[in-house]
């Protein structure tokens, strides 16, 4: 009786021990304004111009304006279209 | 938008640390502590190369995987974040990060390590978004301003590209065929190639 105790506790504690060993998925949840259990916001869901020296324009919740945004910003590091 | 991603052009790096100046000003980055930096590859050596390494934002990220306490996201944009309240500065991401990201501040006497800090791609952390508190934190969140990493947009050579992986692969390669070599990308394999987990599923709504 003791033995068999003493082996379930031993599975028990190796069981805990293994569960360390697993890995989560890195799969990007956004619920309630939480990734993963960590809270943060959309960047296109904040006071567009409220920053200084803001050039970008997007109405608040518009992705698509603010992807626009980000899209004229990256063609500026190409110098090719730039100097053309 | 695709997933943000840096690359850095080694063919047109000139080592002028402009990119770690912009992050260090940009994010007021206290002493010891180095975001990016430069790194030179066979120095002194004829055909030397150097390289801007920071955060790479990698898509199956090891510090994630090995983060103890659970500190790490992954923004739709493809950003790693962490938050610093969670953070118990065990260093365990240091050891895992294959580009030397994890950075951690002095935090006192006896070689007291604080809060891990690194590269945000400018884009803060989990306080509202460009208040003072995300900003004494994480430092600037420049993509909910609209703008790309300091670092990439000060570069003066264009060497180091930050942004929407589409448009940077684009002008990369636009590059490599004007030039005619140079092809190689330094750390992209290692940050973006095929996760070690095939089950890994890219994020929901995302267009590439």
């Amino acid at each position: 009786m003791k033995t068999s105790l003493g082996l379930l506790l031993a599975a028990l504690v190796a069981a805990g021990f293994l569960s360390g060993c697993g890995e989560r998925e890195q799969v990007v949840v956004y619920k309630q304004g939480k990734y993963q259990g960590k809270p943060d916001s959309k960047p296109w869901d904040n006071e567009p111009g409220s920053a200084l020296y803001t050039t970008s324009k997007w109405s608040r919740g518009d992705k698509t304006g603010w992807e626009t945004a980000l899209r004229a910003r990256n063609q500026s590091q190409n110098e090719y279209t730039r100097a053309e | 938008m695709a997933r943000m991603k840096f690359l850095c052009d080694a063919e047109r790096c000139i080592e002028c640390n402009g990119c770690v100046t912009a992050c260090k000003q940009e994010n007021e980055v206290p002493w010891g502590v180095n975001r990016r930096r430069v790194v030179t590859l066979n120095d002194g050596v004829p055909g030397e190369r150097s390289i801007s390494v920071a955060c790479m934002h990698c898509s199956d990220a090891p510090c994630m995987a090995v983060c103890p306490v659970d500190c790490f996201y992954r923004t739709d944009e493809g950003v790693v974040l962490h938050d610093k309240d969670l953070c118990i500065g065990c260093g365990y991401c240091f050891y895992a990060c294959p580009f030397g990201a994890p950075q951690f501040p002095q935090a006192g006497a006896f070689g007291l390590r604080g809060k891990m800090d690194k590269c945000t791609f400018c884009a803060g952390g989990p306080e509202k978004d460009n208040s003072k508190e995300e900003y004494a934190k994480y430092g600037s969140n420049r993509l909910a301003q609209g703008k790309l990493p300091a670092c990439a947009e000060m570069c003066s050579t264009k060497a180091l590209l930050g942004g929407d992986s589409d448009i940077i692969s684009d002008i990369y390669r636009q590059r490599v065929l004007k030039r005619g070599k140079g092809s190689e990308v330094w750390g992209w394999g290692t940050a973006y190639g095929k996760p070690d987990n095939p089950q890994a599923r890219p994020p929901q709504g995302a267009k590439s």
